[in-house]
């Protein structure tokens, strides 16, 4: 008994936290269905990745095994089955949510490192390319207007980005 | 002449100046004013997101409160920046209570977004400010033997709720603009599938085996060329097909090009200047049923 309390407890607790993220308002509305997983392009492409798994681990409280598994990074953001899911749980959202959980835990895959480190430094995520600036004027393009740092920068602090950017994957 | 802030994005200046200058030179040549704004940055993606939504949105949004201040709605080329932009724009429009939280953060730029412009991608520009006839009326060579394999990109059509852009599982507006230009848009096997470009650099197994179905796929339905909207679609159909090549021993040579290319042909712009250069695969099957 005292057992099964405590898993209510822990599967609670990490729903309310998702549920509380943006994003994640909609999870507690899955009933199991499967269309998810029967519209999702990586799903049919590989084992290592089932939405409605992660929905179904999620609701029973496995924060562990959803946060560090790797199978949340595997979604690619189609949006397929949230267009189809029956109980309108926002999926491709969901899993926003706990892709920002993972990372605020210190799990961040070191593409996404590599992305925020390009977003502090140059406003943009993929850099510009000096070869391909120098050669706008042959195409008949006009010089490239510089990204808006300051701004940009006094966002990242207002939010707390700048400080969680910097954590790699597997180092606290 | 309607004008619109042009919002490049990252990856279009960064690697794609081909969709630049065909966009640039085929919306100006149809009567559509071009700004280029300061001070934009990133828009704020799925990458993005993935790491902080509360910050994508504050992105976004500041992105959309210089258009504000510029009092012009905003065009984008890239369908990634159009759903991080729209997305944001509709969200925030419809919820003032993250509309107050995302202001706070603007607050600290001296920045406030207030929600009255719009974020379209540029074939809405296309549909409202040309329109299918003028459009039709304004081609002046013969593409009638080409066909094409159209391929939008997730984010023009999804999350429909907040993009509002077409009927997620039957669109057929970007259909209708390319036959606007006399070609014929053939029907292939998982059309609205994804093409998996958002999994590169992470997974990029996966990645690649959800690019080659659709190489396959358009293939087999015998099209000429993939059209596209998106420049990660691009890079993952059009470089994708060296990759696969290496990974697969598997050789299509199926030429991706933009919807903005084909429509600047179409509209007798000369190839030499659209830095055709840039393509991986070699556009030379297509040019020659341009005629
Ligand atoms: S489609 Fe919706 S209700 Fe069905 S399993 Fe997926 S998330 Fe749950
Ligand atoms: S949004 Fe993610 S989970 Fe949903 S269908 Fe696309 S890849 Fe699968």
């Amino acid at each position: 008994m005292e057992h099964k309390k405590e898993q209510k407890t822990s599967a609670t607790s990490f729903s309310d936290e998702i549920r509380s993220q943006l994003g994640g308002e909609t999870i507690t509305l899955c009933y199991q269905c499967g269309t998810c997983a029967s519209s999702c392009p990586v799903a049919k492409t590989t084992e290592r990745y089932n939405p409605r798994d992660i929905i179904r681990l999620s609701l029973l409280g496995e924060k562990q095994e959803v946060l560090s598994g790797g199978a949340i990074w595997l979604c690619s953001s189609c949006y397929n089955c949230q267009e189809r899911c029956p109980q309108k749980v926002e999926i491709a959202d969901v899993i926003y949510a706990l892709r920002n959980i993972a990372i605020k835990e210190g799990h961040i895959p070191n593409i996404y490192s590599e992305f925020a480190t390009g977003l502090m430094n140059e406003g943009r995520i993929v850099p510009t390319s000096k070869f391909v600036e120098k050669k706008r004027p042959e195409y008949g393009l006009p010089p490239l207007r510089p990204a808006g740092l300051d701004a940009m920068k006094k966002i990242l602090a207002a939010t707390g980005f700048d400080k969680i950017q910097w954590k790699k994957e597997g180092t606290p | 002449m309607t004008s619109y802030a042009l919002f490049l994005g990252c990856t279009i200046p960064a690697r794609q100046p081909h969709y630049e200058a065909s966009a640039r030179k085929a919306l100006t040549r149809l009567g559509i004013g071009l700004v280029d704004l300061d001070n934009m940055t990133c828009c704020a993606p799925p990458p993005l997101q993935s790491i902080d939504m509360e910050t994508s949105l504050a992105i976004a949004a500041h992105n959309i409160c210089l258009a504000e201040e510029a009092d012009l709605d905003i065009v984008t080329l890239c369908t990634g920046c159009f759903e991080s932009l729209a997305m944001a724009n509709n969200l925030l429009k419809e919820n003032s209570k993250l509309k107050a939280r995302v202001n706070k953060i603007l607050s600290n730029a001296g920045e406030e977004f207030k929600g009255t412009k719009e974020v379209k991608h540029y074939l809405k520009v296309l549909m409202d400010d040309v329109g299918l006839e003028r459009l039709k009326k304004s081609v002046v060579k013969d593409l009638s033997s080409l066909k094409v394999a159209s391929f939008s990109g997730c984010h023009l059509l999804r999350p429909s709720a907040l993009l509002k852009f077409d009927d997620p599982e039957r669109p057929h507006i970007f259909d209708d603009l390319i036959e606007a230009l006399g070609a014929k848009s053939i029907w292939y096997r998982n059309k609205l599938k994804c093409c998996g470009g958002l999994l590169r650099g992470y997974a990029d197994d996966v990645a690649l085996a959800i690019a080659r179905d659709k190489i396959v796929n358009t293939t087999k339905a015998g099209a000429d060329c993939i059209v596209t909207l998106c420049p990660f679609c691009f890079l993952t159909l059009d470089l994708g097909q060296m990759l696969i090549k290496s990974a697969y021993k598997e050789e299509y040579n199926i030429p991706v090009i933009h919807y903005a290319e084909l429509l600047s042909l179409a509209l007798g712009i000369d190839p030499k200047e659209l830095a055709l250069d840039f393509h991986k695969i070699r556009l030379d099957k297509v040019l020659s049923k341009i005629t």
